[in-house]
């Protein structure tokens, strides 16, 4: 216990950074099958795209919650200062959260399919916006006093986190495209194979220039990039990234169903570990006062430990009922499926 | 109450607003997945198909219940961060790690199993069906044992100390443990229960009265006449544990409660009152209707034990009076209502008066389980009134003031985010009620050839 206990906060900023990475994932895929559904051409279509993720949106969205509650629950007060201080995107997030929540159940139930596949979709665009501008504007540092925020409930909003916001939008679109790739055919499948070039490569340009951003404005994340050992590391991660940005353009080429999606996780894993490795140890990159480091805003080593303990036995367990669960919806969307199996019969 | 429009009473309308409207939902999607689970194990051990079409009807209501009960509940999470910021922080060591295992143990398992309820009806086998089934059941069950472990360590805060404005937490399993868990868990829960068997059963009622299915809803009628019979007496029993245990640990509460305000001399028993109109400024009640030595006898089980009334403690540490002490006497009353019609119905199916044959003409007993439905609603409305404003002016009982835990931020931040919860929310209630509507006016579709088939059953 002694010898572990000083990681214990390392510890948990990586489980923590695993259900950022599960969620930004399987909710990214579903959030951008809600953005491409606004461009759908007809309703047919929109049913096809809403089914493709019916039966799974919710267990997806709920390593939301999840995240929600461990952070409150290992880091209070950095749990409480960002989302205090991000107050208006977040509260935004949660709104669109309604719109996109209730409009499967209800568009099952009712005759004005139109009005509930708008509100999949816009509902999906909001969320999707409030999570680029909260997280470009804990990249553009939050001001800390006393450990109490002290910026404006604005601070959010600036060029810097409407580029980080643009780059979260082409990110889901990547993603969700990759995703219909696998679940659908014809028509959808192949308008989805231009749309994932298109995206992918908004996305990587988008990325270079946040990272570029933020290389120069942390001189702390600048040294990780070039001193050794740890600029190892993160060019590593960067090559890997790299590596697998390819692999994705050749899958796309050759019309690959499987690939591009696989791909597309491996960019995304590859550069938030990257990413993480050039923050560590700070949470919160922060210019005006002292930054928070993962160590000054964990609780109390008791409670981590207790915590450590029971994720260990919930983390295996949801792994595997979830699993079990993708197995068993496995394979393209009709259009119908799901639709008729829950009919009253 | 310094101001109307300070950031802190805004952040307070906004938890009170959004908590009321929430927790319309999972009480009656904790109790209804019980339902469920009960029926569909009737079908899986009978075979017959009456039991299988009940479980598609109600899981229709259930599943859009569902539905607004997530989405309600989502920025519920979320709001201890962005409102409370100090509170989090202060508390975070406990409170945080509760809404965490509550999301872990129960969010995730509900989600995931409610995926497969929904539409695995033929694509898994019936067992596997029936498993995940009572796995949603479960996990709405642990989701509301955790959030009421977390809610009611606020009111009983034990199992640490409060250093430097901050809650360290020494021993966790005294603080899960703490005195108000077992009745706040167990008040709740059946609460829920009951919300559950008096919906099932006036939607029943309904469906007789109106000359619809009526040999199909009696079924689903006479399990709620049932269930009835053991959770209204154990609920009151229940309930006054809870009061008894709010004496203990919460007196200015309990003496808010009842408008209790002068603590009654050693040999004298201190009364009841039915009905009084508090009046703060003057630390007294301007008139009352009271039943001697009543409240003694209710709180201590002696007619002259020592009650203490809020006189005793400083005006800044008194909760609001009026509110409490109404709405729990609203509770009260429907908690007893609730209790004489299952006393009725119990009588009236002894003689006889449940039979399909006349069960038509026993018209006013129908039309009391459909008014039964809102009433019960309406008591666990009241009750949260009285447990959540007569903890008040403390976030954490005697520890952190509501006032000093609210989040820093301009006035107008937060209105915009109340308006609009003040506009979606209501907006939510209108839409369940819609398709609620519509799913019990269109009824059990029992023409339909059956999803799910056993084997070794007949059908039909
Ligand atoms: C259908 C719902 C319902 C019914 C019939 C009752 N209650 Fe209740 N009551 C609740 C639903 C509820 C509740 C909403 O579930 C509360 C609020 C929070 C909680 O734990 O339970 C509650 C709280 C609550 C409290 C406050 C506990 C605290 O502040 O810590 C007391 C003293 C009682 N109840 C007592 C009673 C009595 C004596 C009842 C019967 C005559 C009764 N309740 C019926
Ligand atoms: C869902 C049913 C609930 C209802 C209807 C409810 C109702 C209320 C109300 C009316 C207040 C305002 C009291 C006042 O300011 O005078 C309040 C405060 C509060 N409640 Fe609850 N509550 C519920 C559940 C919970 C739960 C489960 C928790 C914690 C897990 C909780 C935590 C709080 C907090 C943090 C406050 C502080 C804000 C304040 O005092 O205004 N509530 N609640
Ligand atoms: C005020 C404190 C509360 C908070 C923070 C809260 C939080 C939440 C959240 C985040 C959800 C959505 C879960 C999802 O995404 O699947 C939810 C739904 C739900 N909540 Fe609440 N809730 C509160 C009050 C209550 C109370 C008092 C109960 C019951 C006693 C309760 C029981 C449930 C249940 C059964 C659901 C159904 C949906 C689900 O579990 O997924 N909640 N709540």
């Amino acid at each position: 216990m002694g010898l572990i206990e000083p990681y214990l906060p390392d510890i948990w900023l990586f489980i923590i950074g695993f259900f950022l990475l599960y969620y930004a994932v399987a909710d990214g895929y579903g959030l951008g099958v809600g953005i491409l559904s606004l461009f759908a051409r007809d309703e047919e279509e929109r049913s096809i795209m809403m089914e493709s993720i019916e039966s799974t949106w919710h267990d997806n969205q709920t390593w939301l919650v999840l995240l929600g509650g461990m952070l409150f629950g290992a880091f209070p007060l950095f749990y409480s200062l960002v989302l205090s201080s991000l107050y208006i995107p977040i509260l935004l997030m949660l709104f669109g959260l309604i719109f996109r929540g209730i409009s499967f159940e209800f568009r099952s139930n009712s005759d004005e399919k139109r009005t509930w596949s708008l509100s999949f979709g816009f509902g999906s665009l909001i969320v999707t916006i409030a999570q680029g501008f909260a997280l470009g504007g804990l990249l553009s540092g939050l001001p800390v006093k006393d450990g109490v925020f002290a910026g404006s409930v604005w601070g959010w909003l600036n060029p810097f986190s409407v580029l980080v916001t643009a780059g979260v939008l082409a990110g889901y679109v990547m993603l969700a495209s990759n995703y219909l790739i696998l679940k659908t055919h014809d028509e959808i499948q192949q308008r989805s194979y231009r749309i994932s070039l298109l995206s992918s490569i908004i996305t990587l340009v988008v990325s270079v220039t946040v990272h570029l951003r933020i290389v120069a404005m942390y001189p702390h994340a600048a040294g990780k990039w070039t001193h050794p050992p740890d600029c190892y590391a993160v060019w590593a991660f960067v090559l890997l990234a790299g590596i697998a940005f390819v692999l994705l353009l050749v899958s796309l080429k050759q019309r690959r169903e499987i690939a591009p999606l696989f791909c597309n996780m491996g960019i995304i894993l590859f550069s938030f570990v990257g990413m993480s490795v050039a923050m560590y140890p700070y949470m919160i990159p922060n210019v005006i006062a002292s930054p928070l480091t993962v160590h000054s805003v964990a609780a109390s080593p008791d409670t981590l430990w207790f915590m450590l303990v029971v994720v260990m036995v919930l983390i295996p367990l949801i792994l595997t009922y979830t699993g079990y669960k993708h197995r068993l919806f496995r394979g393209k969307t009709t259009g119908i499926g799901y639709e008729s199996e829950k009919g009253h019969g | 109450m310094e101001s109307l429009v300070d950031h802190v009473t805004l952040s307070r309308l906004q938890f009170a607003l959004t908590a009321h409207f929430h927790i319309l939902w999972p009480v009656l999607s904790i109790g209804l997945s019980l339902f469920l689970v009960v029926m569909e194990a009737l079908w899986l051990k009978t075979g017959n198909i009456v039991y299988y079409r009940h479980c598609r009807f109600w899981s229709r209501l259930f599943l859009v219940n569902f539905t607004v009960g997530v989405v309600s509940g989502i920025p519920m999470e979320f709001q201890f961060g962005t409102n409370w910021a100090p509170f989090s922080v202060a508390g975070g060591d406990f409170f945080g790690h509760m809404l965490g295992f509550e999301a872990a143990m129960a969010f995730m398992l509900e989600a995931t199993f409610l995926g497969i309820m929904a539409f695995g009806w033929n694509r898994v086998s019936p067992r596997v069906h029936f498993f995940s089934t009572c796995m949603v059941a479960l996990g709405s069950s642990l989701s509301a044992f955790w959030i009421m472990v977390a809610n009611s360590w606020m009111h009983t805060p034990t199992g640490g100390v409060f250093i430097d404005g901050r809650f360290v937490i020494t021993d966790k399993l005294a603080a899960i443990f703490n005195p108000d868990m077992p009745w706040g868990v167990s008040h709740m829960w059946l609460a829920c229960i009951e919300i559950s068997v008096f919906v099932v059963g006036g939607l029943s009622a309904w469906y007789i009265l109106k000359g619809r299915h009526v040999d199909f809803f009696l079924k689903s009628f006479k399990i709620a006449v049932i269930a009835a019979i053991v959770v209204t007496p154990l609920q009151i029993l229940v309930g006054d544990g809870s009061g008894t245990a709010v004496y203990e640990h919460q007196p200015a509460k309990l003496a808010a409660i009842e408008a209790h305000w002068e603590t009654n001399p050693p040999g004298e028993g201190a009364p009841w009152k039915i009905i009084a109109w508090p009046n703060k400024a003057r630390q007294d009640n301007d008139w009352a209707i009271e039943i001697p030595y009543a409240l003694s006898l209710i709180t201590t089980k002696s007619p002259t034990g020592p009650v203490r009334g809020l006189r005793e403690f400083p005006v800044e540490d008194q909760p609001p009076v009026l509110l409490p002490f109404y709405a729990f006497r609203i509770m009260m009353a429907v908690g007893f209502l609730l209790f004489f019609l299952m006393l009725w119905t119990a009588w009236t199916w002894y003689r006889g008066g449940l039979d399909a044959d006349r069960i038509m003409d026993r018209k006013r007993l129908l039309h009391a389980w459909i008014a039964a439905v809102p009433l019960s609603y309406i008591g666990m409305e009241t009750g949260w009134i009285t447990r959540e404003v007569g903890r008040q002016p403390w976030i954490l009982y005697n520890m952190l003031r509501t006032t000093d835990a609210a989040t820093n931020m301009p006035a107008s931040a937060v209105g915009g985010s109340l308006l609009t919860f003040a506009v979606l929310y209501p907006l939510l209630f209108v839409l369940f009620v819609y398709f609620a509507k519509r799913i019990i006016a269109a009824g059990p579709a029992e023409a339909v050839p059956p999803r799910q088939r056993l084997q070794g059953h007949r059908h039909e």
